[in-house]
């Protein structure tokens, strides 16, 4: 694809690195200088007129294709092909279809770069990606992308190879691009938040090092994404977001700290406390006593946080903690909308073995949606044509009531089994409460 | 071979151990933290279960960083910081710091580099956004653009914790929606079918996919002036630009037809209320380039009515659910239409089945 010219133009294909053209004028772009919010297009132009740097001209025609565009009301990159050696994705390549004009830039590819977990930096390592940047690509760098990777924007096909050896000897490596695992992100939890409620840190390393393979040679059906938040307050967008949400919650009680609730209902007043706090509470799980200290009915709660948000210095999460796995969320193509669906209520993640155990699922997962998906089907959408429960049956897991809002309402069902059905759900709790099976 | 250059095999180090770059307050207190407080919009205080304390001043970025802004934040960092931030979700950067007496002059040095403090707890953070014009190969507008103006129009309510709940704002530059489900979300939004150039289809497209790709099956084989291409039954069409990309000669953008549309009520914490899809407010907006006043008024409009009837901790869309739609298109003064009756797959969940009624 990347030959076939889509608007026919002369590529201009000596011109890269010469500033054959004066600068563009940005009439538009200009005014999106003014105003308090920091301005992209300021930046814009400090790389343009950073004099004998590489980079300077490429810039120029950038800004000059861009101003085109905002005249235009029309975008002219296309994509095209263009890896490093030994992966086959991690580079999205983009071809200027207005390269005559503007041939400085027509050649700027994004290198997709993975962040630490939780996009923690110091500022030595920041400085060496823009030392490495400045050398090879535009100058140009997003933190971050929404898929998290850091978005190295703006490199000709000859230096993304320069580029990433130099990433990669300090550390950092490609992230995913097309029908493959994608790059990964996991909230602060841990490091600074007290509603965590697993090692996000852990979590999001041991699964997505596992399978770097299916990330840096792409070989799925379509795109596969993992997101890890350490609670339901889901900050990295998990739910609506990852073919696989990583959602921390925990099993036992919400701690209460009742002298804390005393205070804070002293500040905040007993009013507000009743109509933030308790009449906010989702599944009315929580009641003010007479005297200031908290009722929490543990076996209504749903864990959604409200009230640990608002009462964080009294409340907290309980000490049974680990996750739930949603999967199946996604935006609009092709069959709609689809938020991530509970399928594993709760997984312990606290051992070493806890985590193994979350890499095997994560395996299992990645297998079935190798296996059964469509070409360019994304996990719920499989999920969605072959049904929940023949998905269930696929990946060995037993249908619990947490996976649905109500049980069906459709009559449309054959349920001859339905007996041997409820014979091995009578029998699955007994084993979970610890009985010994006659059948054994 | 004997004069090809050896090319490097590359470390497959994958997600790189966040260890090494994290302030040593997280490191020591990793997994130990007891509460936390916002001592003023833009810092967070958070206090361990040892004692331990630190303090995290967040400032607002442009996220499409030029190298010089991000070693100025590096120098700043390191002056009037310890060395180590992190950014968030949504762009913005954390500076960590292990005394209260230091965050002050890192709050001047940040603003005084043009930085604004804030994105905290009920303000209206940075707006999470897609490539646009700049990078993306189907963009129907410039998504940083959009960005800027609308930061600039919001400003106050990022360095202030004024609004009912935290805003989640969101940016698309097409239909595929990469920049996600927000309280407000402003949308590409296409209006007619594709124009297709069936001089380079049969060479640039594989066929069979274009046309699987498809939601309605509108897209079929055919042969054009002698040519094989694709034609598109623009009755079925629903303009939402998936043929696109497989198939570039499908051109889904115009200049004057491709249009802006506004989306309110998404949420994916699960805070009070499950998490909820947006749903349209207001389509045909133009795209108009450079500081899209249109939308700006739009979403200013939408903005102002939450921050005025929301009850404390009421996301947008819970808001909504109070007041009813009867309410919202009564306060914010939008039309609605035929259009905003969902006649996709489960529509049918979208109505009201019952005779609950708002006047």
């Amino acid at each position: 694809m990347s030959d076939d010219k889509i608007t026919h133009e002369n590529g201009g294909a000596d011109h890269v690195g010469k500033n054959v053209n004066a600068q563009h004028p940005t009439p538009m772009l200009d005014e999106l200088e003014s105003g308090p919010w920091p301005s992209f297009v300021t930046g814009l132009k400090r790389l343009r007129d950073a004099g004998d740097k590489q980079y300077a001209p490429m810039m120029n025609d950038l800004l000059g294709q861009l101003e085109h565009s905002y005249e235009e009301r029309l975008g002219y990159w296309k994509g095209g092909t263009v890896s490093v050696f030994g992966y086959g994705g991690g580079v999205i390549p983009r071809f200027s279809e207005v390269a005559s004009q503007y041939p400085a830039s027509k050649e700027f590819h994004t290198l997709r770069v993975q962040p630490p977990a939780g996009m923690h930096y110091d500022t030595d390592i920041l400085r060496k990606l823009c030392d490495i940047w400045e050398r090879h690509g535009s100058g140009l760098i997003a933190f971050h992308g929404q898929s998290g990777d850091i978005m190295f924007q703006g490199c000709t096909t000859e230096n993304v190879q320069k580029a990433f050896d130099e990433l990669n000897e300090v550390g950092f490596d490609l992230g995913g691009a097309g029908p493959a695992l994608r790059t990964s992100m996991s909230c602060v939890g841990h490091a600074r938040c007290e509603m965590s409620c697993y090692d996000e840190v852990k979590a999001h390393r041991s699964v997505i090092n596992e399978f770097l393979d299916e990330m840096h040679r792409p070989a799925l059906p379509y795109k596969f994404k993992f997101k890890f938040s350490g609670c339901g307050n889901d900050c990295v967008n998990a739910v609506h977001r990852a073919d696989f949400a990583v959602i921390g919650t925990w099993r036992d009680d919400m701690k209460v700290n009742q002298e804390e609730v005393k205070a804070y209902v002293a500040e905040a007043g007993r009013k507000y406390t009743i109509d933030h706090v308790i009449a906010m509470c989702p599944t009315r799980a929580l009641s003010l006593n007479d005297d200031d200290t908290l009722d929490v009915d543990n076996k209504s709660c749903v864990r959604c946080m409200h009230c640990i948000n608002v009462m964080n210095k009294a409340l907290a999460p309980g000490d049974d903690r680990g996750a739930s796995i949603l999967m199946g969320g996604k935006r609009a193509l092709k069959v709609g909308d689809l938020m991530g669906t509970m399928i594993i209520p709760f997984i312990k993640l606290e051992s070493d073995e806890d985590y193994e155990n979350l890499v095997a699922l994560a395996r299992r997962m990645l297998e079935f949606f190798a296996d059964n998906a469509l070409e360019h089907e994304r996990v719920g959408e499989t999920m969605d044509r072959i049904g929940l429960p023949a998905f269930l049956e696929a990946v060995g897991i037993e249908p619990d009531p947490n996976m649905v809002n109500h049980p069906r309402t459709s009559c449309y069902v054959r349920t001859d089994d339905f007996t041997d059905e409820a014979e091995k759900y009578f029998e699955r709790k007994a084993r979970e409460a610890g009985l010994n099976i006659a059948a054994e | 071979m004997n004069t090809a250059v050896q090319l490097r095999r590359p470390n497959e180090t994958g997600v790189p151990d966040p260890f090494q770059y994290m302030h040593p307050l997280m490191i020591k207190n990793y997994g130990a933290w007891a509460w936390h407080d916002r001592p003023r919009p833009g810092v967070l205080h958070h206090v361990a279960k040892n004692g331990d304390e630190i303090w995290t001043v967040r400032a607002g970025t442009q996220r499409q960083m030029d190298v010089f802004t991000i070693r100025k934040l590096c120098d700043i960092a390191d002056q009037f910081a310890e060395g180590h931030v992190r950014f968030t979700t949504r762009s913005n950067i954390e500076f960590m710091v292990s005394a209260a007496e230091k965050v002050q002059p890192l709050i001047d040095a940040l603003q005084g580099a043009g930085f604004p403090i804030g994105g905290t707890g009920n303000s209206v953070s940075m707006i999470s956004h897609t490539q646009g014009w700049l990078h993306c190969d189907i963009p129907g507008t410039d998504a940083s653009g959009v960005v800027k103006s609308l930061m600039d129009m919001m400003y106050q309510e990022f360095i202030t914790e004024e609004m009912p709940n935290r805003t989640r704002i969101t940016t698309s530059c097409c239909q595929i929606n990469c920049g996600g489900q927000g309280d407000i979300s402003i949308n590409v939004q296409y209006t007619k079918p594709p124009k297709i150039n069936h001089d380079l289809v049969s060479k640039v497209c594989e066929r069979p996919a274009v046309v699987a790709r498809c939601p309605v099956a509108a897209i079929r084989p055919a042969m054009v002036e002698g040519k094989p291409s694709l034609e598109v039954d623009e009755q079925k069409c629903v303009c939402c630009g998936a043929c696109y990309p497989p198939c570039p000669p499908m051109q889904i953008n115009g200049a004057d037809s491709t249009k802006i549309a506004i989306w309110v009520g998404g949420k994916h914490s699960n805070a009070r209320s499950k998490p909820t899809f947006h749903k349209l407010v207001v389509a045909n907006l133009p795209n108009n380039p450079p500081r899209w006043p249109e939308v700006e008024e739009a979403v200013k409009t939408i903005l102002y009515a939450y921050k005025e009837h929301g009850r404390d901790f009421e996301r947008l869309g819970e808001w909504i659910d109070r007041i009813g739609w009867p309410r919202f298109f009564e306060v914010t003064g939008f039309a609605f239409t035929k259009h905003h009756l969902d006649t996709w797959t489960g529509a049918r969940k979208t109505m009201n089945m019952s005779a609950h009624v708002h006047f």
